[in-house]
């Protein structure tokens, strides 16, 4: 049985204080009592100013990213587990396998203790799913950072990720390889996280039942790599949607891309939200959403690799590449039009990851 | 009917009228966005020239009224709530979003009902709600001013630069630069207004109207049926979007709108002072008009130089007819309204015609 609550006992802590970032007691009992709690390892617990690694591979990738997520919790996802799929999925892009990260906070005043725990807890729910296909490496938290600034100087908690990840293959996936005839694939529907974030809010009015598509897509990529040694590029669609990243591939590989609208997977609540909010689904925000090329030959293959994966179910080719260019996107329409896909529009819709 | 039997039918009714050009303006904003993105020009016979109109709300809203919020922002201390687009249109010196970002108070929202509940909520602030748009948006700004007025709200306000499109589209039509054989008119105005409003157009002007949908084989049916009016010389107002518009429109929504607001001359860019062509509310709820609440000395307010804008509502400019274009003025650095809104001519032409492939 729970003891009851003394009247002498110290008052339970349940927000955040300034002094939880003065780097003093209160700093390591944040640490101790709920960072180590939930995301302890042997390299983390130590505490280091730095931690000390041994990579086992010649080349490796590093990436960083920032999530300032408004709200913090949201329908199919929260701030944590965001803050790791976002690096992981960049990781996993030049097909390496995601082998440690950083983590960083950055506290509001008063921000709920538990609410703190439910994202650490989130967080560490996330890394373990990772770690049920991660080819063998188990990836970890090994460094951190937690500062906490004034009432109002913040909103809640932003977060920092970094993360290295080992090229075991040693073939270089990068947008500098994409071939014409390559054929583009994505691994499902789009809009879905811009949507559910955008359903929270509440100068929007509106009410959804789709939930971000959030998620780690390392098992995805891995399987992708297995099925062909002749993956070219890979991006994951997140910020400015489907489209951006096309164009960026485009203008990087100096090609002209060819998408055929039918082919791109869009859910009817999507489309029917997108219509009534005057948004394109094109340029909304995903994340758990893999943009892939590959030369066409393996297209079915890989395809079908992505088919059998949890993320990938709803798979489709949606387009190839027609011919070295200036690297523009053609949109093939339902009425048999064209339309070139342009980088200078934007949702322009703040704090959506 | 398909699209490629549609267009069929137009293809051979171009052929039979033998003209060298045939010009329809389609007035709606979101018309000329939905042609632009659907590359419905590329399924038209070449003599069809399409016009875009000053079916733009954002785009018709002068640069003086653009001043007159930023100047109640900066002598007052309220809350300005507005829709996107309207907040990054380029003032005499100044825009709404510039405004916002040195830390005055502006909020996007897409819906008037928000600004309301958040006046409701803080009772302390002053919110002024800018209240823009045609028929369309008009009965939604009025049931918020009712429900201001029932809730005996005193902190909110609607700044009203609500136009009404009939009157402008006569004035298109007495211009003699503008050149219109036939009307695309608008599908969202006219399921309030219905299609009486128009009839002038054929019974003065002789001029075919056809109101249209948004879908491209909606459109598309919509200049086959003008061309057939052209045809036949019987000029009329038609209705394509049978689902939606009824010959006397939403006449709830109508006496909605009379109910809060009355008519007014009012200022167009581009096409000048048009009488009886805007919004005003009524004596009864002046307690509400942002305008009277705070007012504001008089100010010299200046267009963007070299800015096309006025000429590309009329229609007798296109978008890459203006030195600007592409060039000093583009969607991320706007000059004009008309590359600022979402429904802008030079916008649909930056995003969609551009870049030729």
């Amino acid at each position: 049985m729970l003891r009851k609550r003394n009247k002498n006992d110290a008052p339970q802590a349940k927000v955040i204080n300034i002094s939880h970032g003065d780097g003093g007691l209160k700093t390591g009992e944040l640490i101790n009592r709920f960072i180590l709690k939930y995301l302890k390892n042997e390299i983390l617990e130590k505490l280091e100013d730095s931690a000390s690694l041994y990579i086992e591979a010649k080349n490796i990738a590093f990436t960083t990213d920032s999530f300032v997520v408004d709200p913090i919790f949201f329908p199919g996802g929260d701030i944590g587990k965001l803050s790791i799929c976002g690096t992981v999925n960049d990781l996993a892009t030049t097909g390496c396998t995601p082998f440690v990260l950083s983590l960083s906070l950055i506290l509001e005043e008063g921000f709920l203790l538990k609410d703190l725990e439910k994202i650490l807890m989130s967080i560490r729910k996330t890394i373990e799913e990772i770690n049920l296909s991660n080819n063998g490496v188990g990836l970890r938290i090994v460094a951190g950072d937690t500062k906490v600034v004034p009432k109002g100087f913040a909103d809640k908690i932003f977060i920092n990720t970094s993360g290295i990840g080992l090229n075991q293959s040693n073939i270089e996936i990068s947008p500098s390889k994409i071939k014409v005839n390559d054929s583009i694939l994505i691994n499902g529907g789009i809009g879905e996280h811009g949507l559910a974030i955008l359903s929270q809010r509440k100068e929007f009015n509106f009410k959804t039942d789709l939930v971000s598509d959030c998620a780690p897509l390392n098992s995805l990529v891995n399987d992708i790599c297995k099925a062909s040694d002749k993956i070219h590029a890979m991006r994951d669609a997140t910020r400015g949607g489907l489209a951006r990243v096309l164009i960026e591939m485009a203008q990087a590989s100096k090609t002209t891309l060819e998408i055929d609208n039918v082919k791109i997977p869009i859910k009817k609540e999507v489309r029917g939200l997108c219509e009534f909010l005057g948004m394109d689904p094109l340029y909304i925000a995903n994340e758990g959403k893999m943009v892939i090329f590959v030369e066409s030959k393996d297209a079915e293959k890989v395809l079908g690799a992505m088919k059998n994966n949890k993320y990938g179910k709803g798979s489709q080719i949606i387009g190839k590449v027609v011919k070295k260019d200036q690297g523009i996107v053609v949109l093939n329409t339902e009425i048999g039009t064209k339309r070139i896909l342009d980088l200078h529009y934007s949702e322009q819709l703040p704090r959506i990851c | 009917m398909n699209i490629k039997e549609i267009c069929s039918e137009i293809n051979s009714l171009v052929r039979d009228q033998d003209k060298k050009s045939i010009n329809i303006m389609e007035v709606c904003g979101t018309h000329t966005m939905e042609i632009a993105r659907n590359g419905l020009k590329q399924l038209l016979p070449p003599e069809i020239n399409l016009i875009s109109g000053p079916g733009c709300p954002v785009c018709v809203t002068p640069v003086n009224e653009i001043d007159n919020i930023i100047e109640i922002l900066k002598d007052y201390d309220v809350s300005i709530f507005s829709f996107g687009d309207m907040i990054k249109v380029p003032g005499s010196s100044s825009s709404l979003a510039y405004e916002k970002s040195i830390g005055k108070d502006v909020v996007i929202c897409y819906s008037p009902l928000y600004a309301l509940e958040f006046a409701e909520n803080n009772p302390d602030k002053n919110v002024i709600f800018i209240a823009i748009g045609f028929e369309t948006t008009a009965p939604l700004s009025s049931v918020i001013v009712k429900r201001a007025s029932d809730k005996k709200l005193r902190n909110f306000f609607i700044y009203c630069t609500h136009k009404i499109i009939p009157p402008a589209l006569e004035v298109l039509l007495k211009d003699k630069k503008v050149r219109i054989d036939g009307l695309l008119l608008p599908g969202h105005v006219s399921a309030i207004i219905g299609s009486n409003p128009y009839r002038f157009i054929a019974e003065d002007y002789k001029i075919p109207g056809v109101i249209s949908g948004f879908d491209p084989a909606g459109i598309l049916q919509a200049i086959k049926m003008i061309l057939l009016q052209l045809q036949q010389e019987k000029p009329k107002i038609e209705i394509e979007y049978k689902s939606v518009v009824k010959e006397e429109g939403n006449t709830v929504a109508v006496n909605q709108i009379h109910e809060v607001f009355q008519i007014q001359d009012s200022m167009w860019r581009g096409l000048g002072s048009i009488p009886k062509s805007g919004l005003k509310l009524k004596p009864v709820f002046a307690s509400f008009d942002a305008k009277l609440k705070f007012p504001i000395k008089k100010l010299n307010s200046r267009e963007p130089k070299g800015c096309e804008c006025g000429n590309v509502l009329k229609g007798i400019k296109k978008p890459d007819d203006c030195k600007l274009f592409a060039k000093s003025c583009t969607p991320d650095n706007p000059i004009g309204p008309c590359m600022v809104s979402s429904e802008g001519t030079c916008a649909a032409y930056y995003k969609f015609y551009r870049i030729k492939y």
